[in-house]
């Protein structure tokens, strides 16, 4: 047989499978299944059945509240005018209370109100799809890696929008919901807060993230150099010399002196992907809470570099 | 249509797209700050830039006069202004400004033809605040323009109405979300197309009892008190960043001409231009506040913005793109008219910004 890889493997036409029983006590798997030839070319071209369980479809109804507010709100920024809707979408925003009404839970729709809502029914989304999540792992009799790599993404969201705004006592630190304008306010945050860059947590964040694609990079390219022995089948072949398994590991341990094993790269990546928000939470709800100039707090624990003086001085010190 | 075409017109489109955020040409770069800090300017060699007439200084309308004569108010009728000028600089003067301000309409733009001095028009009346301003920033705010002062022309370019203008936007109604964009989130040039605040220049250009524009600590950790803690919003720091796309646009400089990005506050890591950009912002707030503001009620329906305010500076009326007006060409030197020898307005002195580092280590 020729050759295959994920883009030009055989797919077979057969009874769909329909998977394992269900546990007593659980909702009803769905019995709508079809098959996409395109699909099968970027994974499975089986298509459910799918389980949607009251978790599942609270979940998207809540996820399509926040949606629907989010973009009526956008909507109604431009009179309900379609056109100007796509041209503007980019800069369009909702945005969150201002500083008058701080934390306060009643505010006027039009004036942030709107904004609560679409960050509530987005909160009990997503927390509704990780309880699905860490159900569904449960079901089939796994780990529940998943949910809580979830859960720390969840995290950070929450922090930005709601754990740190309660500690500012004020909705007005929370992010507006559009494109540029969360950009702008990720800037207009910096600035404040004397460059988030100086926050070591924020250091960390990143260094997992850019770990975590360094890794994705490596890993990916290790298995798919490996295909052509099998590589894709890792777990069953981690034991047995002169495989695709075997080869990946030496490649590793020739170029670099040390490898990862087949299982232990999975735990190197999920860590670094989930310490990336997990570390980036922290350095955010620390920041205005505990720390309110991240310059100065490097400087004066010696963490950065002091420039030498340009000998400028501030003219406001003259002038009262 | 033939592939090689087809594969011809790929290339051109794809090279043109390529292009478009291309600046073609041999670039220079200067270093503001210290190595490693990315300080520096890059900009088109001379050589490839090419000068916008718009920021090209006009010839004087003829050879200034020689000093001496009769006084312009011996001369004129009701003249406040520049009285103890010469009959033949006041001449000069005055043939300068129509040049600059209405050369098509000309003298009559301010004047009545049959009676020059007569203050009948609201032009006149506007011009003659506009000479006092002018020569309050030649004298009193030479922190900001230096020695190189500025003229009518600095600002006017030819034009009645300087084009480069702002006016407090029009107010939406805060109840509703139907059409408030909430004084944001809308592409215009200033806020460099971001969807920042556009209600910056209202907020902290408007006149002397203006927003504060710093927005951050000056110490590490929150202050207990709350009468030293800094309240500063995240929200209300969109504004100040808002104000230095502005005036990054307005200059054609970017944010480390004046700053060193690691800390945006500490003075003693920035260049000395912020001096300059700290003067500049008062000295606009005194434009708009003691010089345009007080002409609130004199100008005509046609000529006030949506509020009915009058149309005001900010950083790009006169700086067009280049970090010097004119491309720092000193204009007034041939007017002495608009720079008096003695300051009209005591102003407190300046103290001297820190000469900046020969060469940067």
């Amino acid at each position: 047989m020729a050759y295959q890889n994920i883009f030009t493997q055989v797919q077979l036409s057969h009874a769909p499978e329909m998977g394992i029983a269900m546990k007593p006590g659980s909702d009803p798997r769905g019995t709508a299944v079809g098959f996409n030839h395109l699909f099968g070319r970027f994974g499975q071209a089986q298509l459910g059945p799918i389980y949607l369980g009251w978790t599942g479809l609270l979940s998207i109804m809540c996820g399509f509240i926040a949606f629907e507010i989010i973009g009526l709100n956008m909507m109604a920024s431009v009179n309900w005018n379609p056109i100007q809707f796509v041209r503007m979408l980019p800069w369009l925003s909702l945005e969150p209370p201002g500083p008058e009404y701080g934390f306060s839970p009643i505010v006027p729709l039009a004036k942030g109100g709107w904004w609560i809502m679409a960050g509530m029914f987005l909160t009990l989304s997503v927390l509704l799809w990780a309880i699905r999540t860490y159900r569904r792992a449960r079901a089939l009799g796994m780990g529940t890696h998943v949910f809580w790599a979830f859960m720390s993404a969840i995290w950070l969201f929450l922090v930005l929008g709601f754990i740190r705004p309660a500690f500012m006592g004020s909705w007005s630190e929370a992010v507006p919901f559009g494109i540029f304008p969360h950009l702008d306010w990720t800037a207009a945050f910096s600035i404040r807060y004397g460059n988030l860059f100086y926050n070591p947590f924020h250091a960390l964040s990143i260094a997992f993230l850019y770990g975590s694609t360094l890794l994705f990079a490596m890993h990916g390219a290790t298995i798919l150099a490996v295909g052509r022995y099998g590589g894709e089948r890792e777990i069953e072949q981690i034991t047995d010399r002169g495989t695709a398994s075997e080869r990946a590991a030496l490649f590793w341990r020739w170029t670099m002196g040390f490898n990862a094993t087949m299982e232990s790269i999975h735990r190197w990546a999920w860590w670094f992907a989930v310490l990336t928000t997990l570390t980036g939470g922290i350095g955010i709800l620390l920041t205005g809470t505990v720390v309110d100039n991240w310059y100065l707090w490097a400087q004066q624990h010696h963490y950065a570099p002091a420039y030498p003086s340009t000998g400028v001085v501030d003219p406001a010190l003259g002038s009262k | 249509m033939k592939p090689n075409l087809m594969l011809r017109l790929g290339a051109v489109v794809i090279g043109a797209a390529l292009l478009s955020a291309c600046q073609v040409g041999t670039k220079s770069a200067k270093q503001y700050g210290y190595r490693g800090t990315g300080m520096d300017q890059i900009t088109l060699a001379a050589a490839n830039k090419k000068i916008d007439p718009i920021n090209v200084v006009p010839p004087p309308p003829y050879d200034p006069p020689k000093p001496g004569g009769r006084p312009a108010k011996e001369a004129y009728q009701n003249v406040q202004v520049l009285g103890d000028i010469s009959e033949d600089e006041f001449s000069y003067t005055m043939a300068a400004i129509t040049q600059w301000i209405a050369p098509e309409q000309g003298c009559n733009y301010c004047h009545n033809p049959a009676n020059m001095a007569s203050d009948e028009l609201y032009t006149k009346k506007v011009a003659r605040r506009m000479l006092q301003m002018t020569r309050k920033i030649n004298t009193g705010w030479t922190g900001h323009v230096k020695q190189t002062g500025v003229t009518c022309y600095t600002c006017h370019r030819g034009q009645a109405v300087p084009t480069e203008n702002w006016a407090l936007p029009a107010k939406g109604n805060p109840d509703t979300i139907l059409g408030n964009l909430h004084g944001q989130n809308k592409p215009v040039i200033a806020t460099a197309y971001s969807s920042l605040p556009n209600a910056a220049f209202a907020k902290y250009l408007l006149d002397s009892n203006s927003a504060p524009i710093r927005v951050q600590t000056t110490y590490s950790h929150p202050s207990k008190y709350p009468a030293t803690a800094n309240k500063t919003t995240t929200m209300e720091a969109e504004g100040t960043y808002s104000l230095m796309m502005h005036t990054s646009t307005a200059l054609g400089v970017n944010c480390t001409f004046c700053h060193n990005a690691g800390s945006f506050q500490a003075w003693n890591m920035s260049t000395p231009k912020r001096v300059g950009a700290w003067y500049g912002y008062r000295m606009v707030r005194d434009i708009n506040g003691e010089y345009i503001g007080s002409l609130a009620g004199v100008f005509p329906k046609h000529r006030l913005g949506p509020q009915g305010d009058p149309l005001k500076v900010n950083c790009t009326t006169c700086h067009r793109g280049i970090n010097k007006p004119l491309g720092g060409v000193s204009m007034v030197k041939d007017y002495p008219a608009l720079h008096p020898t003695a300051p009209m307005v005591t102003a407190a002195a300046a103290p001297a910004p820190a000469a900046a580092p020969t060469k940067m280590p």
